[in-house]
């Protein structure tokens, strides 16, 4: 490899690597939007837990939502 | 080639600027009155002071307020000031939370965000511990109940006896 490749390579990664730095991150002081109750995977419970006994009914032979296994009761 | 690696290491060299810091400890507390435009803020010139970062729809804050007012209630004599700087980005919502716990110390609204874009809290809350030569001594982050409030006591006692 030509050191002119080499040295383009390297500037690509240092140029790739800081630009996860430069990220748009939502500051901890302008999260008021995201601890709104409507931002919640819980909002519902009711609806949660049919869901929940649904996928379990659904995945019983894996164990449902819960423990894993095959189905053979030995877990 | 060349033209394009000198453009390379140019974005590079940008992207690896450093933003600018947030203010640390040992450093000193910058005007909040440049921060807060329109505030009404007490006097903090030969004091002790607590400047905390504090929202509306953070329940850690809310948790933290009994414990400042416990504070402002044994030390604001002897020379402890508490600023609650409340970031909401709703007035209604500042207001609301600010009627409800009704401090003894003082609270404002950073509504532009011009003075926590400054301060850049790591969390919410965070807390800025000045002593009286105004200088940056303690910050903490978060407010834990059981470990804060002492760790709050032990530093503002040592402080005002400075």
């Amino acid at each position: 490899m030509k050191i002119p490749s080499l040295l383009l390579y390297a500037a690509l990664a240092a140029c790739l690597g800081s630009c996860s730095q430069q990220l748009v991150r939502v500051k901890p002081y302008e999260r008021g939007n995201l601890a709104k109750p409507v931002m919640t995977n819980d909002r519902a419970p009711l609806l949660q837990a049919m869901t929940e006994h649904a996928y379990f009914s659904r995945e019983a032979s894996f164990g449902g939502g819960g423990v894993g296994g095959g189905g053979c009761g030995c877990n | 080639m060349k033209s394009i690696l000198t453009c390379l290491a140019f974005a590079c060299s940008t992207l690896l600027l450093p933003a600018a810091s947030a203010p640390a400890v040992g450093q000193a507390l910058p005007k909040l009155a440049d921060l807060l435009p329109g505030a009404k803020l007490p006097a903090t010139a030969g004091k002790v002071v607590l400047v905390d970062f504090w929202a509306s729809w953070c329940a850690p804050c809310e948790a933290s307020f009994a414990c400042m007012g416990r504070l402002h209630e044994k030390y604001a004599a002897k020379g402890f000031v508490i600023i609650g700087i409340g970031v909401d980005d709703e007035a209604a919502n500042y207001q609301t939370f600010a009627a409800k716990q009704k401090p003894a110390f003082t609270l404002v609204h950073d509504v532009s965000h011009k003075a926590a874009a400054f301060f850049n809290p790591p969390t919410m809350p965070s807390s800025y511990l000045v002593d009286r030569k105004g200088t940056i001594r303690f910050i903490h982050k978060g407010f834990k109940r059981a470990t804060t409030e002492p760790e709050y006591i032990k530093e503002v006692e040592a402080l005002l006896a400075e």
